[in-house]
């Protein structure tokens, strides 16, 4: 029997089941390593050297060198693992959220201020009208 | 014989945290949530538990994607604060009740809960942020905690309807033991909140409204929302909310509201704080 992905059909949402599992394991257990203080600062001197020692692919080798927040996610990434590399460069997850989704740091915030991103159009890929209900 | 007096629901924003840590309560950003923790934290020091309770998920700190409790119980005597990717936060080291957890490990196991058991784990913000919110800023916390995890990081999580079971276990196992404690619950994450992807910053107050008095009004049919209708209306990361079911099983059917409050945003969150007490025993 195969569990129903029925989640798929959200728009903009990388739910990490088993097949972002298999895919993601080693970049997230990179991820994992800088919970070291040393490990942080061995990362943050040479970057790439550092990489070596995790088996990453070249896709997910290049979306954490360029910062690729989004992504990390389209190569297996898990949020809570991949906001650990924000963290080393002194960002939170709000400011990685903004990036995400394509919109300016004074944006985001300003949305969230106003109430967050409404589920009305967000629900279902495809959606298009933002006011309309389709719950 | 021990009892569960009453829960408390309770999101655990890091950034809460952080506002806490870095003295940041009293900005015009922060105050309006802060405000209104300060009425639970009278409820809770005039309460004062002997003990709690607190089911929470670890994010990457204590455990890795190596090994993936879905359910865990500590028993050891004392849990360090983790280092989460900046810094352990400073606040208190958590100490420990080996014998209530212990014998709730036990009993959970013999009830057909299968059960993880760690004897030596860091906590994160799923733990702290929690206490701080309700307990402040002590020099220690003021009562033991048993961290209980629950695995919501990599899909699937336990259901709703399986995590409101285990606390119905929790319930008979804590009435099973041989001390008069009083013991209060906790069920965190949450609400609404998504934080990944291009649809972050998700946030859907009639959703969380609604979970709110349903955790009154019809708890069972709470148990009955699909991780899939967690994801779409309450973003990605609102399925934390399965946490809540865990405490809400472990009080009585008929346990009653004596506080909420619910606050747009908290970062990327709708933080919701609710306090539920059981009846008074007959």
């Amino acid at each position: 029997m195969t569990a129903a992905r029925d989640y798929d059909s959200i728009p903009g949402t990388y739910v990490y089941d088993s097949r972002r599992g298999r895919e993601g394991y080693a970049l997230n257990m990179f991820c994992m390593s800088l919970n070291s203080a040393a490990n942080r600062a061995r990362f943050k001197q040479n970057e790439s050297a550092y990489l070596d020692g995790f088996p990453l692919s070249a896709d997910q080798r290049q979306a954490v060198l360029q910062r690729d927040w989004l992504g990390m996610l389209k190569v297996g990434g898990n949020i809570y693992y991949t906001i650990k590399i924000a963290f080393c460069d002194g960002l939170t997850f709000q400011d990685v959220a903004g990036m995400m989704s394509g919109v300016t740091k004074e944006a985001y915030a300003q949305m969230m201020l106003a109430g967050g991103r409404s589920p009305d159009g967000n629900r279902h890929k495809g959606e298009v009208d933002k006011g309309e209900d389709h719950g | 014989m021990a009892e569960i007096v009453a829960g408390i629901a309770c999101s655990h924003v890091p950034a809460i945290g952080v506002a806490m840590d870095r003295g940041m309560t009293g900005t015009p950003y922060w105050d309006p949530l802060f405000k209104g923790y300060a009425p639970a934290r009278e409820w809770l020091a005039k309460l004062a538990p002997d003990v709690a309770i607190v089911v929470y998920n670890d994010h990457a700190s204590a455990f890795s994607l190596e090994i993936i409790p879905t359910f865990l119980i500590g028993v050891a005597a004392e849990f360090p604060i983790a280092d989460e990717g900046f810094g352990p936060r400073p606040v208190p080291v958590v100490r420990g009740h080996p014998a209530l957890a212990w014998h709730l490990a036990e009993s959970l196991i013999l009830d057909e809960f299968d059960m993880t058991i760690a004897n030596a784990m860091p906590v994160d913000h799923g733990l702290t942020v929690p206490l701080s919110i309700t307990c402040g800023q002590p020099p220690a916390w003021p009562f033991p905690v048993i961290p209980l995890c629950v695995n919501v990081v990599q899909y699937p999580p336990p259901t709703g309807a399986r995590c409101f079971k285990l606390g119905q276990a929790i319930r008979r196992a804590v009435a099973a033991f041989d001390e008069p404690l009083r013991v209060v619950i906790y069920g965190t994450g949450g609400m609404s909140h998504q934080l990944q992807g291009e649809r972050a910053g998700l946030i859907n107050r009639g959703f969380d409204t609604a979970f709110l008095d349903g955790m009154t009004r019809d708890p069972l049919s709470l148990t009955k929302i699909t991780h899939t209708e967690y994801m779409r209306e309450a973003g990605s990361e609102g399925v934390e909310m399965v946490m809540w079911h865990v405490m809400r099983g472990a009080l009585d059917e008929q346990a009653v509201e004596v506080y909420r409050h619910y606050h747009v945003p908290a970062s990327n969150t709708a933080a919701g704080l609710m306090i539920l007490e059981n009846g008074v025993a007959t």
